[in-house]
This record gives C-alpha cells, sequence and structure tokens, in this order.
C-alpha cells in the first residue's frame, strides 16, 4: 500500500499487535460524557454511508433510561462494490470489538451483537474464538459487556438498521417507521446503538490515538480518514485507507488505468461520476459520499448494462413493503428496457426521471430513496447511451 | 396527557401527545388519503399515499406513521405532495389487474376511488401485472385473487392482530413480495378460520368471499324447487348500507319483503332457530353442570363454550384440539335451520325435501364453509344449499331491480319465522350469553333473570373479554343442586380474545362455567360478510340497531317463543332428546397446526 501523491492513512489496520482490550481499559478510566465529547469533537461520521455524527449517537442512547440498551455492529455489507468491512473484521477482530466495548461503557449497554452477513459466514471460524477471548477480556478488565454473534439470512435490506433490529428478532427483514429512531427503539424496542464495523475501529482508535491526528485529515464535513473498496476497471483492485475529501480526479489518477469514464461512488445506490465531473468533485459528505464502494468503469463498458445491473438488484432486493421501492424498481428497470428497445419514445425516460424524484421523497427507508442516485446520474450523463 | 399544536395548511390544531399527523389533519377536516391505513389496525406506513411536506424535511412524511410533533409545519397540498401521490396512485395501478368492470369490489374500492380521484391518465406506467396469476379459489368461504392485492398488508395485519391466527403471511421480497400462506398452502388447507375479516379489511377485490348468489338465482327460477331464505340476526341491521341507508337503520320488514318479491318461496328467520339453540345450548349447560356439581363426571367438561360460530369452532380445532370437549355439541342456529328445513318444515309444508333449496343469508365468509363441511347433513340431505352474505343479498335486492327504500313492510313467513329479542341479540358479542341467561335463569329458579329490562349489560359491549357472574338462588326443586352457585360467565370476541380465553382453559384454570365466543370483533354485526367499510363507529352503530330491535319485540326471551313451544310438542319432543340428538347436534375434529 505505498504509492505517490494521494495521501494514504494507516489506522485502520495498523498496529496489529497492538491489544485494543487495553484502549477498553484506558477507557473505563474516563467518564462516559469525556468519551462522548471525544468523539463529537472528532468529527466522526458514521462510515456505513449514510454519515450520521457517531458522538451524537452515541450521546442520545446514554441519554435514554432503560433497564436494557444494546450495541450492535452492523457488518451486513450488502452494497455492491463493497467488501472493506469483511477485510477489517479478518484483519483486525478486535479493533471492531473493542469500539463496541467502549460505546457499551458509555451507554451502559451489557450486551452487544455482530450482525453478520450471511456470505461472511466462512470469516465465523476465525471470529468466534476471538470473539470468546475478548468476551473473557472484558470480564478481567471488570466491563460488563457481553457480544455475541448473530448469523444474516442473506438479504440486502437487511443492512438497513430497523430491518436488521426486525431481522434479529425473528421476524421479516422490512424497515420500520421512524421515528422513533434506534437509539430510542432499537433491537427489541430498546434504546440501541447500531454503528459499521468501520465505524467502531474509528471509536477504538480515536481512543488510543486522540482525536488530533484523526481530525487533522479530511476536511470540515468529513473528518477523518476512510476504507475504500476499490473494484473495476483497474489494476489495483483492493481496500485502501485513504484520507477524506481528495478530489475524485486524484483517486482517478491513481487507480484508474487511464480510460476511465465514470465512477460509481457509494454502490448501486450510490453516484455515478461522468469524466467531466472528476476534476469538480470531492469524496465525503460536501461531494459525494460513499460507504466505501468505489467502481471504476472504463469507456469499454455499456453505462445502460450498468444501471439494468443496478436496478435488477434492487428489483430483487427491495423489501416490498412500500409502493415506491416495490413498483418504482419495476418500472425504472422496465422502462429504460422499452425505451433501449424503442417500445417507448426517449421522452419516456424525462417520467422516470420524475418518478425517482418520488422514490426519493416518498420511499419508507433509505434504500428507496437511494434508488434514484444511481439512476438519475447514469441517465442524466449517459443518456445518449440510454437510447441507442 | 400533554398537548401537541401544531400547524397544517395554515391551521393550527391541537392534538394528544402520541397522535398522528393524520389525526390531527382528521380533527380540522383535512382529508389526506389513505390506503394500508385502517382504524383497526396497527400503523403500517408502507402504502405512502399518505405522504405530506412537513417543514425542513428533506424527504416527504407518511402522516399516518409519524407522531405529531410540537410546532411542526405541514402542508398537505403542495405540488410536491400532488405530485408524489399520484405517481403512487400510478404505480399501483401499473401493478393492478384493471379488469374494473368485471370486479366484484368495483364501485367499493380504494384504489379505484384513489384512481379517480386522482386521474392518472396521464402518467401512466407500463403494466408490471404478473401474468398467470391463478385465483386461489379452494376454500369454500374466501376467494384471493392476487392480481388484484396492493400489498397493503391490511389483511395480514387483521389476521395476526384481531385475530391472532397468522394464516396470512408475506412472502417474497421485492417484485416477488406478495401475500402468502404458510408454505404457500391454498387457503383450504392453511390454518385459515374463514372469519372473512381479511376481506372486509382488503381495500380492492384481492380478498373476497366465494360468491353462490348465481345459484341461488338458478334454483328461484327452477320452478320445481321450493326456495327458503333464512336471515341472520345481524342482516337486518346492515343490509341497509348496501343499499344507500345510513349505518345502524333496521330494515327487517322491507328486506322480507324484498326477497319475496325476488321469487323467494318463504322467507324464514334464524332467530328461530338462535331461540331453539337456547333451548338446546342452555340445557346442555345445566345438564353439563349437574354431571360435574351433581354426578362429579370428570369426562364432562365446563366450561362450556358456544358453538354457534364456525369461524371460532374451526379456530379451536385448529389450534386447541385437544379442548374440542369444552364446546357445546350444538349446531349453530344456520346448521339447525337447515336440517330442520329438510325435515320438520318439509313434513308440514308437505313439500319433498330434495325439492327445498335452503339459504342463508349470513353476516359471515365462515357460514360458507360450515355449510359445506361433510358432516352437515343429518336429514339425509345437505342442511344448507347455500350460504350467502349481506353482501351478496345486497346484490341480488339491486339485480332484481327494485326500488327498496320504496317496499311496504312485511313479516316473515311462518313456519320457523317466529323469534324473540333474545334470538335477535345473537348478531351482536355478548347476545348469545344473554339469551342464554334470560332463558335459563327462569328456568332453573322460575323467576326473570335479575336485570332491568332484561337488560343484561355486563355482558354487552366492545370490550374484548367481558365477565359477569349471577348468583342463583330461590331453585326450583329439580334445580336445587344448583342453589347458592355463582353462575361465572365471559364473552369474547375477536380471536385473539379467544386465544386469550382458550390459554385459561387449556391451562385449566378458567373461573367460568360457561363462555360465549364469537370470531369477529363486535359478533356478527362485524362479521367478514358484512357491507365494507366495517370500523369501530360502524359496529357500535349496528349494534345499538341490534339491540334497538330486541327492545322493539313484543317478546324477548327464547323460551316464550311459540313456535319454539309448538316444535318441541310436535317434533322435537324434548330439548336433547333423540330426535334434537340427530339433527340438532354435531360433533369436530381436530386440524393441523399450521
Amino acid at each position: 500500500m505505498k504509492t505517490s501523491e494521494l495521501k494514504k492513512v494507516d489506522i485502520i489496520f495498523d498496529c496489529v499487535q497492538c491489544a485494543p482490550i487495553e484502549v477498553v481499559k484506558k477507557s473505563l478510566a474516563m467518564h462516559p460524557d469525556e468519551i462522548i465529547e471525544q468523539i463529537i469533537s472528532s468529527g466522526l461520521r458514521g462510515r456505513g454511508g449514510a454519515g450520521f455524527p457517531t458522538g451524537l449517537k452515541w450521546k442520545l442512547a446514554k441519554e435514554e433510561v432503560s433497564d436494557q440498551k444494546y450495541v450492535i455492529c452492523n457488518a451486513d455489507e450488502g452494497e455492491p462494490g463493497t467488501f472493506k468491512d469483511r477485510e477489517i473484521l479478518d484483519l483486525v477482530p478486535n479493533k471492531v470489538l473493542a469500539g463496541m466495548a467502549i460505546c457499551a461503557y458509555v451507554i451502559g449497554a451489557t450486551e452487544g451483537f455482530i450482525y453478520l452477513r450471511n456470505e461472511y459466514n466462512f470469516l465465523l471460524k476465525k471470529l468466534i474464538p476471538t470473539l470468546e477471548n475478548f468476551n473473557k477480556n472484558l470480564q478481567e478488565i471488570g466491563l460488563d459487556f457481553t457480544i455475541k454473534l448473530f448469523s444474516g439470512s442473506g438479504a440486502y435490506i437487511c443492512g438497513e438498521e430497523s430491518a436488521l433490529f426486525e431481522s434479529m428478532e425473528g421476524k421479516r427483514g422490512e424497515p420500520r417507521n421512524k421515528p422513533p429512531y434506534p437509539t430510542r427503539n432499537g433491537y427489541k424496542g430498546k434504546p440501541t446503538v447500531i454503528n459499521n464495523v468501520e465505524t467502531l475501529v474509528y471509536c477504538n482508535m480515536i481512543m488510543r490515538i486522540g482525536v488530533e491526528p484523526f481530525k487533522q485529515l479530511g476536511t470540515k464535513d468529513s473528518r477523518g480518514s476512510k476504507v475504500f473498496s476499490v473494484s473495476g476497471d483497474t489494476t489495483k483492485a483492493g481496500i485502501y485507507e485513504l484520507e477524506l475529501g481528495i478530489g475524485v480526479d486524484e483517486f482517478v489518477n491513481e487507480f484508474g488505468n487511464g480510460d476511465t469514464k465514470a465512477v460509481q461512488i457509494g454502490g448501486a445506490s450510490g453516484f455515478c461520476v461522468p469524466r467531466k465531473d472528476f476534476a469538480n468533485k470531492i469524496i465525503g459528505f460536501e461531494g459525494v459520499p460513499t460507504g466505501g464502494s468505489m467502481m471504476i468503469f472504463n469507456s469499454s463498458r455499456s453505462m445502460y448494462n450498468i444501471l439494468k445491473d443496478y436496478l435488477e438488484f434492487f428489483v430483487e432486493e427491495s423489501c416490498g413493503q412500500c409502493t415506491p421501492c416495490r413498483v418504482g424498481t419495476q418500472q425504472l428497470l422496465k422502462g429504460i428496457e422499452a425505451v433501449k428497445h424503442g417500445e417507448m419514445p426517449s421522452s419516456y425516460l424525462n417520467q422516470l426521471m420524475k418518478l425517482s424524484e418520488t422514490m426519493k421523497v416518498a420511499s419508507k427507508c433509505g434504500l428507496g430513496q437511494s434508488v434514484p442516485n444511481a439512476f438519475s446520474s447514469i441517465v442524466k450523463n449517459f443518456k445518449e447511451e440510454m437510447i441507442y | 396527557m400533554s398537548t401537541i399544536n401544531l400547524i397544517i395548511d395554515n391551521k393550527t390544531v391541537s392534538v394528544e401527545k402520541g397522535k398522528t399527523i393524520l389525526d390531527a389533519a382528521k380533527k380540522i377536516n383535512v382529508r389526506i388519503p389513505t390506503l394500508c391505513h385502517h382504524e383497526d389496525l396497527c400503523v403500517a406506513g408502507n402504502c405512502r399515499i399518505c405522504v405530506v411536506q412537513v417543514e425542513g424535511s428533506r424527504t416527504l412524511t407518511a402522516s399516518c406513521s409519524t407522531p405529531a410533533e410540537e410546532g411542526m409545519i405541514i402542508r398537505t397540498n403542495t405540488p410536491k405532495v400532488r405530485n408524489a401521490r399520484k405517481d403512487i396512485v400510478a404505480l399501483l395501478v401499473s401493478e393492478h389487474n384493471t379488469q374494473c368492470t368485471t370486479c366484484y369490489r368495483s364501485m367499493n374500492c380504494e384504489l379505484q376511488s384513489l384512481s379517480a380521484e386522482y386521474n392518472i391518465d396521464n402518467n401512466r406506467y407500463l403494466s408490471i401485472l404478473k401474468p398467470n396469476i391463478t385465483i386461489d379459489r379452494s376454500s369454500w368461504s374466501i376467494e384471493k385473487d392476487d392480481s388484484k392485492c396492493v400489498r397493503c398488508q391490511r389483511c395480514v395485519r387483521t389476521c395476526a392482530e384481531l385475530q391472532h391466527v397468522n394464516a396470512l403471511t408475506v412472502s417474497g421480497k421485492g417484485k416477488d413480495m406478495k401475500i402468502s400462506t404458510f408454505m404457500e398452502l391454498p387457503l383450504n388447507e392453511a390454518i385459515c378460520t374463514n372469519c372473512g375479516q381479511c376481506v372486509i379489511h382488503c381495500p380492492t377485490g384481492a380478498l373476497t368471499e366465494r360468491r353462490y348468489f348465481d345459484r341461488v338465482w338458478e334454483a328461484i327460477g327452477n320452478e320445481k324447487k321450493h326456495v327458503i331464505m333464512n336471515t341472520a340476526p345481524s342482516v337486518r341491521v346492515a343490509l341497509g348500507e348496501m343499499l344507500g341507508y345510513p349505518i345502524g337503520t333496521r330494515v327487517t320488514g322491507k328486506m322480507v319483503t324484498a326477497m319475496k318479491r325476488m321469487g323467494v318461496d318463504s322467507v324464514l328467520d334464524t332467530d328461530f332457530t338462535a331461540d331453539l339453540t337456547i333451548i338446546e345450548e342452555g340445557s346442555e349447560l345445566l345438564q353439563r353442570l349437574k354431571k360435574v356439581l351433581v354426578d362429579h363426571k370428570s369426562s364432562v367438561k365446563l366450561p362450556m363454550m358456544t358453538s354457534c360460530c364456525p369461524g371460532w369452532v374451526k379456530f379451536a380445532e385448529h389450534i386447541f384440539p385437544e379442548h374440542l370437549g369444552h364446546l357445546s355439541s350444538c349446531k349453530s342456529p344456520q346448521q339447525m335451520f337447515g336440517a330442520l328445513s329438510k325435515t320438520y318444515y318439509a313434513e308440514k309444508k308437505g313439500i319433498k325435501p330434495e325439492d327445498i333449496v335452503s339459504v342463508s343469508i349470513m353476516p359471515c365468509a365462515a357460514k360458507k364453509f360450515e355449510a359445506n363441511r361433510p358432516e352437515m347433513n343429518s336429514s339425509g340431505f345437505r342442511d344448507i344449499d347455500a350460504g350467502l352474505t349481506t353482501r351478496e343479498l345486497g346484490l341480488m335486492i339491486k339485480q332484481s331491480g327494485l326500488n327498496f327504500a320504496e317496499l311496504e313492510d312485511s313479516a316473515y313467513d311462518s313456519l320457523m319465522g317466529e323469534s324473540t329479542g333474545a334470538g335477535v341479540i345473537f348478531g351482536a358479542t355478548g347476545g348469545v350469553m344473554e339469551a342464554a341467561l334470560r332463558t335459563a335463569y327462569e328456568v332453573v329458579t322460575g323467576k326473570e333473570v335479575p336485570f332491568k329490562n332484561l337488560n343484561i349489560f355486563p355482558v354487552r359491549g366492545m370490550e374484548g373479554i367481558k365477565e359477569a357472574s349471577i348468583k342463583i338462588e330461590g331453585c326450583l326443586p329439580e334445580w336445587s343442586f344448583l342453589e347458592g352457585v355463582e353462575l361465572r360467565v365471559a364473552v369474547a370476541h375477536g380471536l385473539i380474545n379467544a386465544r386469550t380465553i382458550m390459554d385459561e382453559v387449556a391451562e385449566g384454570k378458567s373461573p367460568y362455567h360457561f363462555i360465549e365466543i364469537m370470531a369477529c370483533p363486535g359478533g356478527c354485526i362485524g362479521g367478514g360478510g358484512q357491507p365494507i367499510p366495517t370500523n369501530e363507529e360502524i359496529r357500535n352503530k349496528r349494534t345499538q340497531a341490534i339491540y334497538e330491535e330486541d327492545m322493539g319485540m313484543p317478546k324477548r326471551k327464547s323460551h316464550e317463543n311459540p313456535e319454539i313451544k309448538k316444535i318441541y310438542k310436535e317434533f322435537l319432543k324434548e330439548p336433547l332428546g333423540e330426535v334434537s340428538h340427530h339433527l340438532l347436534h354435531t360433533t369436530y375434529k381436530k386440524r393441523n397446526h399450521f
């Protein structure tokens, strides 16, 4: 992972040998409010994609009064093109567990779960003994907190936090109405902090290295670094930890192979950035946010096929409960096919663009609300490919 | 309760904390369209038609599922809101079988109303209706047509929350998401109790009752056939809703006239066999009490539970197969009526039973299944040849071209047409219990039941489980074993409440002697065969009409019905006698638990 001008960072995978349990121990000596204060001042935002301020989430959960609270690590990494949580759980699982333990101490939870994507069950062989050992360590340092594993069943929608709770409760994985939010009404109706795998590692690392080294990285609204999953037309596919706020052009210079036509940032539910916008878009919450997925496409790729693939994915993976998402995804797919095959006039794309706007504002959860990201950014920038 | 102030369409409104934006809008007469929302059910928030703009929110907000908050500024009619709603209706239509002209729910369909209201003509999407959807007609009672389903999950919530049966469930995701049963079993093999609550909660024609009115028309048109119709107590207080009358209007006299004008040979009253049920079931109760209290027979089960409701009976057969001994062996009034129509009635009228077509008009979907239970043929003929719903009768009246409002009142025909107020109140939850107590108390003590005007209020009303007790004092000599006994009774409606009661029975902890159970909320007045919509307000109005009907009857105790006295004298001889046993009592069977 050594190269060039692009600022590469080594926080997440750094110091594999040092024991994260020591960070927990150090945190236990602090007041929970102090920890919250540090996480808030670090500017850390959720690394799953939505970017909710992590410290604030912890604060809200801490303020709830309840006989039981939970910490859940969202390892249902299902976004097409992202595989960073897999690597993190494989290489530095103790850091994730330590992040959970610190959170548990802060909010007053005694039980935690890792909701592991079904397809990642091969990680269990290593993960289970690590977890058992870590739970033992927690007992030794006197923190009343136990972490358990929960294996998902393979539905993309269960990465949505409230659908994840439903799934854990043995029900059909469908998003809930919000409010109430998980910090008040989460797993089993109890206050719950649910964080992405990577977010928890950053929490742990901020407690270890301090706020400043983290805060120095990134931009005003996108502090710190982030782990990216790079794939597509590149010779450097893999996992990279980069500073947030870099330009798309910088990214393409580093990873592209000279013929990059577009980068899909944030997976199927993210945005497509065409070549003409490389220079004026940054990767971060001010620009194009991402949960980590970076897919690079060369000029040989058909953007119609790419969009069609994404839509086919959503047609399958929508939970189906709300109208805009269930029917909207099917209509977008059928619509672009009809235009491509000349069964509908190209002007029908305008109606589909309006439909995607409806999906964005009227869908029940983030899935339906973000399908239009890919749709409108691809259709807008590659309209001719949609028609001819 | 603290109060929340918010502004909707420039009007300030105050609501209790916990109320939704939709509740608040209703309060100031701002109508927000809904589809997945139903007053009887928990919030779903999945159709999204009720979206509104909350100031400061990036997305639109579903008003049915979002609690009102202090200071909210809401707009319900912006271009953004209108566009979204129109799109949502258009999307629903695009996955819908839009053959409205042939749909049973045409003109009473919430999707049809919405699409008319939003005029989606210029906003159409390509049809994504799945080809080759087969209609599930496996059940005698309920028909399921997925091509008309809008996936609002009202049926699923009904089956789970009101009935605790969970026969209907969601399967698949994305484009394959649909309403299904366990293992996709056909309805007749699923745990379905046929209560039909899903039917009256369905906004479209996806779930409807199996219709048999064409067969009935055929029989009416066949001169060789003698068609008898009997009408259940709660039909007369709900039928008017099908024909333009306000909710809760009693149309008994006009209904009878209409049926006669339609060509029905004899219009009779299920209330007659309701009265008969009281005599048989009441006797069974007293017999059971004697066997338990005096003879100490452990094989005889108490509490005894009513068996008038075929939805409840099938529920018990599925869920509590080990405890069927608690059910009264009495057939329901419908089946008693059927059995007697092919025997007693046929004999008295000199008509061959094979020429009689016995049709019942019921507020119920489960009655269709009951009529088709194989054992219901003790006379050698099917007890009941066709069971129709209130809705089907309403349709037949419309088809017959009658101007219902102009019809004169007429009385039921004779032989099995006479009834009492006790028979009428069978239509409301608690009614069977009240009727039974009016008679049993008097049989045992020789005195009227100690409630003013015979109105036993503790067993009335919409509470899910009601309890009452009467101390029996001053017994006649033959009932002396009951002297001083505190007779404890309970009434439950809605199968979720039935389950609570039954769990207690199964544990052997039930403190009651006699329990009435009706599958549908509110009893038969809220039955699965009643006019759509049905909700709490409507159920209350129909109930009120039932009790008015009772108060208006000259006789209000089953044992005073002269035709009942006559049938025992001339035909049945005695309650629980040999003829009764053969014709009026039945057995139950264990069914699968899934």
